[in-house]
């Protein structure tokens, strides 16, 4: 492993200049249980890093006359996902969070690590490159895709996010803040071009800091297929959020694109339809459209229309969560 | 004289009965030590520098720089590979011993290698690059498959998996005055030392073996290997004890493959559900080195019938022994075709397999335990013919699997002594893969002296004890159990003859029975076991027991040639391709059961492991750079306990198998859960899926 500096500030201001303004000369510690594996496999070899662990940022807090939910981004995963206040008002962050599984993940990945973690693709892990490239051709299209991106695959990046919470987010209309501004979490997530970009549109010197999500009233819920029940990566979520009539809807898919993936022409068929059985139906054919599957995850298609669908009813109380 | 045949049945005082494993504390709370828990002062960490190429020529290793570093002891370099080819990424070109895992890490960056990649091959299922079949014929198949009423043809595919050793392979080693000492994670401690002495200059008297404890071996642990040599040498080299364990990485991608095994497979039935011929091609991979496969057909021997298998060479690591090898391979090729034949003539599974099962070895045992396997399955009122006809998108299927395996005891040396002070040790050169094989010599040592478990001291895991075999194809079991009945009975009979003349005289008129010696028709004329070994004055009792299999398998003492059925239950989430195992059903024997809790954990780890192929295992390789991709624990996919539904084990009992003697467990109860997952995704869903494992992207592959 490359000899680093290491740094544990109090304040974020402090955090902030100890960061460089060139990804990959420094790096953000949160939990740890993404940036510790990828240090140790050489994927990551920054001169500094930078450890949040004292600046707080771990508290769940109710502004009723904001009418916000404010997560601090070192929030556990466990914790966000055993709230009261969470619970009851976004069962779709509640559940994407809770569908981590493995009780050390929950007890140390923090939420803003969820948002800001890498890919997990096999290529980048193997220590490939981000976008996987080989004599100008992609490894990814080449080889073994089953579990990379179904839509927004045209560019270099063919890989998943593999954030567990940023569609409820979007879905939810949330907003991130970060140490110098405030991002809708529609536009936080970014698809890089090249090997030196990252998966998010923050910058090298700049931290998440908190998560504000407004207490809209939308009915929602998020839905994951899955293999193993313990520990494991979704094949494909979905989580919808809209108004007990249908209106104000989205429907946004994670884990089948570089991004979490605004299913706009799923929210279409919801929005001012009463939901039922059919309606659900095609709201997940919809999600679907324009999928660009690589040559072995096609199987993919079917599973977002099942977890939109399932999404759709669980959020309308037609079905009990899966 | 006391006879050395196993008692009967009214007259067991631990044999057959629930005892627990005796180091199951030491395991469950961290204090056993491990291969890998090994730590010595002043010991030196060893990290060894794998190929990134899948082939290429060595130019040149060059390890200066590594070896000028500081906190660095030693490098290696495998000579033999310069000017000659790397065969899969992951083969070890060299190796550096440090102060500390991370020097060691840090070295192997400054190891320079000069590679010329050349063309290399993973792809492991393209029959036209397979070489050297092997044929088998018999019967007319031709005139079968035209006389017969249904002609069923499907291609069936299972892929390569690894061992997944929880602990990786590894050793620490010692050299104290010209001696090597070494702790090896093995399942061969007797033999693990063969052939390492002319690697590394030491003789085989001088090398001391112990391993106490190992964390899975599965068949893959059985040789010392280039990393046993590469350690040894540093140890010899720095005189400091090194540890050398594979990391994840390597331990799945060089440590161990199962083949797989592809077929495309033409069964013919009469329409009473006969089957009458049988047609398969084979072909598979077996990485670098060769290809071995058989046993199929699986357990049905078909009278007509012809059978090709070919391997496929690949650059990826070489296959290994993988638990009941070929086994679970050919039984789920074998049987996915025969409940395809099934399903094509619309009949009843379980009428299905009764009607052939004069095909089989041992009719008898499989019919009742087909019986028995039905009943704890719920087979009356759960099953159906192959499609569930019920409404909603969860589909629910039941499906079977027969195996059959050998299992008989190896050749193994036990030595019992019996000492003054009434203290029993038993001591074989053998290890425990996780068979109970302590409490196992415990367990036949009490019974043979009429003792209580605690008052034997069973020693295993040491090379300077008695050798035994491998712990490879369930041979173990029966192999102890008969060299510590012959050795504790032989100990017996002298101190019966010891304390005959304060009993009435008569050495054959007494008996060791509950913790004391006494006449058989006289129990109150007795002495306390410790009173009749305090007169043994200062010479203690040692005496050896040998089981030759061959007369011990006359003599009753132990046998081969085991039967079990399993039946899986399964529900089909056909929208999300999702399997979820609810329930499986497993009824085996295994002859005279010594421990019956051991025996039912080895029936369910062996489940729980045939479940996890099933469902998830699978090493997925890169075309392009010829890498393993999934050599990890995030991607190559284990079961948790939440994944393996309720496991309800049967053991069968009584005189018919009993009276066979003891036979080997470790591998029959891995065999099925292949062929039984399969079968029942088949007969929730309606269709086949023609691979393993059986993921949701395969589920779905099927229903589109």
């Amino acid at each position: 492993m490359k000899a680093f500096e290491y740094a544990a500030p109090s304040t974020i201001e402090s955090a902030v200049s100890l960061l460089g303004d060139q990804w990959g000369e420094t790096e953000i510690l949160a939990g740890g249980t993404d940036l510790i594996t990828s240090l140790k496999q050489g994927i990551t070899a920054p001169d500094r890093v930078v450890s949040l662990k004292h600046l707080g940022l771990n508290d769940i807090t109710v502004d009723e006359d904001k009418g916000t939910v404010t997560i601090g981004a070192m929030t556990p995963m466990g914790a966000l996902a055993s709230d009261n206040t969470i619970a009851r008002h976004f069962p779709a962050l509640a559940k994407a969070a809770s569908n981590l599984g493995s009780p050390q993940m929950l007890s140390t990945g923090t939420v803003g690590g969820d948002l800001c973690q890498r890919p997990r693709c096999w290529y980048y892990r193997n220590g490939m490159g981000l976008l996987a490239q080989k004599d100008g051709k992609s490894l990814v299209e080449a080889g073994d895709n089953r579990y990379h991106a179904i839509f927004g695959n045209g560019g270099k990046a063919k890989f998943v996010s593999a954030s567990s919470l940023g569609p409820a987010l979007i879905a939810l209309g949330a907003t991130i803040a970060t140490s110098s501004r405030r991002i809708p979490a529609s536009e936080f997530f970014a698809t890089p071009k090249s090997e030196s970009e990252r998966e998010t549109v923050l910058k090298p010197n700049e931290i998440a800091t908190a998560i504000e999500v407004p207490l809209s009233g939308l009915k929602n819920a998020t839905y994951e297929v899955r293999h193993r029940r313990g520990l494991d990566w979704p094949y494909a979520t979905a989580s919808v959020a809209f108004q007990a009539n249908g209106g104000k809807a989205q429907v946004v898919l994670g884990h089948v694109a570089p991004t979490p993936w605004v299913a706009s022409q799923a929210a279409a068929v919801l929005n001012g339809a009463a939901v039922s059985s059919e309606i659900a139906a095609k709201c997940g054919a919809a999600a679907s459209q324009g999928a660009a599957p690589l040559s072995k995850n096609g199987y993919k298609t079917k599973m977002v229309e099942t977890a939109v669908k399932r999404a759709v009813l669980i959020a309308a109380g037609l079905q009990a969560e899966g | 004289m006391a006879s050395a045949s196993w008692p009967e049945k009214g007259n067991r005082s631990l044999i057959g009965k629930r005892i627990s494993r005796l180091d199951g504390p030491a395991k469950s709370t961290g204090r056993a030590q491990y291969a890998y828990d090994v730590n010595l002062p002043g010991m030196l960490w060893a990290r060894v520098l794998p190929s990134p190429y899948a082939r290429a020529e060595v130019k040149s290793i060059d390890a200066s720089a590594a070896a000028a570093m500081p906190g660095v002891h030693a490098t290696w370099v495998d000579e033999d590979l310069i000017n000659d080819e790397v065969r899969y990424v992951g083969q070890i070109v060299a190796a550096v011993a440090a102060e500390s895992e991370e020097i060691a890490t840090d070295a192997l960056a400054k190891i320079a290698v000069s590679y010329t990649p050349l063309d290399h091959q993973v792809d492991d299922n393209n029959p036209a690059l397979a070489r050297r079949p092997s044929d088998k014929e018999e019967g007319d198949l031709a005139k079968a498959l035209d006389e017969a009423d249904v002609v069923v043809e499907g291609n069936y595919s299972c892929p390569v998996i690894t061992h997944c050793c929880l602990e990786p392979h590894g050793q620490v080693a010692e050299v104290r005055d010209g001696e090597l000492f070494l702790w090896p994670s093995t399942q061969n401690v007797s033999r693990y030392a063969d052939r390492l002495d002319d690697a590394v200059g030491i003789a085989r008297s001088k090398m001391h073996v112990d391993c106490q404890y190992m964390g899975g071996g599965f068949g893959s642990k059985f040789g010392h290997d280039k990393w046993g040599i590469i350690g040894s040498i540093m140890a010899k080299e720095t005189g400091r004890p090194v540890k050398l364990m594979l990391e994840r990485d390597l331990e799945l991608a060089i440590a161990g493959n199962r083949p797989s095994a592809h077929a495309k497979i033409k069964v013919g039935t009469k329409s009473d559900g006969t089957v009458t011929a049988f047609e398969g091609e084979l072909w598979g991979t077996g990485g670098s080195g060769g290809y071995s496969m058989r046993a199929f057909p699986y357990v049905f021997n078909v009278p007509n019938l012809k059978t090709t298998i070919k391997g496929i060479r690949t650059n990826r690591g070489g296959q290994r022994a993988w638990r009941a090898p070929s086994h679970p391979q050919t039984c789920f090729l074998t049987m996915s075709a025969l409940e395809d034949a099934a399903a094509a003539l619309k009949m009843d599974q379980v009428e299905f397999y009764k009607k052939n099962l004069g095909l089989t070895d041992r009719p008898d045992v499989y019919a009742e335990q087909l019986d028995i396997a039905t009943k704890l399955i719920g087979y009356d009122r759960k099953s159906h013919l192959r499609g569930d006809a019920s409404p909603g998108p969860v589909k629910r299927g039941l499906g079977f699997g027969l195996h059959t395996w050998g299992g008989l005891g190896h050749g193994s040396e036990c030595e019992v002594t019996i000492n003054p002070d009434g203290s029993v040790s038993a001591s074989i050169g053998t290890q425990d893969l996780g068979t109970g094989a302590r409490t196992l010599i415990a367990i036949v040592a009490g019974e043979t002296l009429g003792l209580p478990l605690e008052a034997i001291e069973a020693r295993i895991g040491k090379n300077s004890y008695p050798a035994s075999g491998a712990s490879g194809g369930s041979t173990t079991t029966g192999g102890i159990a008969t060299s510590t009945r012959l050795a504790s009975t032989a100990a017996l009979n002298e101190l019966l003859a010891v304390v005959a003349p304060r009993l009435g005289g008569n050495a054959d008129a007494l008996e060791a029975k509950e913790g004391v010696i006494r006449e058989i028709n006289h129990p109150n004329n007795a002495i306390a076991w410790a009173d009749a070994c305090a007169l043994l004055g200062t010479n203690a009792i040692t005496k050896r027991g040998v089981n030759n299999r061959t007369e011990a398998k006359e003599q009753g003492f132990i046998d081969e040639g085991v039967g079990g059925v399993q039946i899986a239950d399964v529900s089909v989430d056909t929208e999300t391709g999702v399997v979820t195992l609810n329930k499986m059903v497993a009824v085996q024997d295994c002859g005279l059961i010594l421990d019956m809790k051991t025996a039912e954990s080895q029936v369910m780890g062996g489940l729980i492991m045939g479940i996890t192929f099933a469902l998830f295992e699978e090493a997925l390789y890169d075309p392009t750079t010829g890498r393993m991709l999934n050599a990890d624990m995030e991607f190559y996919r284990l079961a948790g306990i939440s994944d393996v539904g309720d496991l309800k084990v049967h053991m069968m009992t009584g005189e018919k198998y009993e009276k066979r003697g003891v036979i080997g467990l470790g591998e029959p109860p891995v065999i099925s859960p292949g062929a039984a997952l399969s079968n029942a995704v088949a007969n929730a869903i309606g269709v086949r899926v023609p691979e393993l494992p059986l993921t949701p992207e395969r589920v779905l592959a099927a229903l589109a």
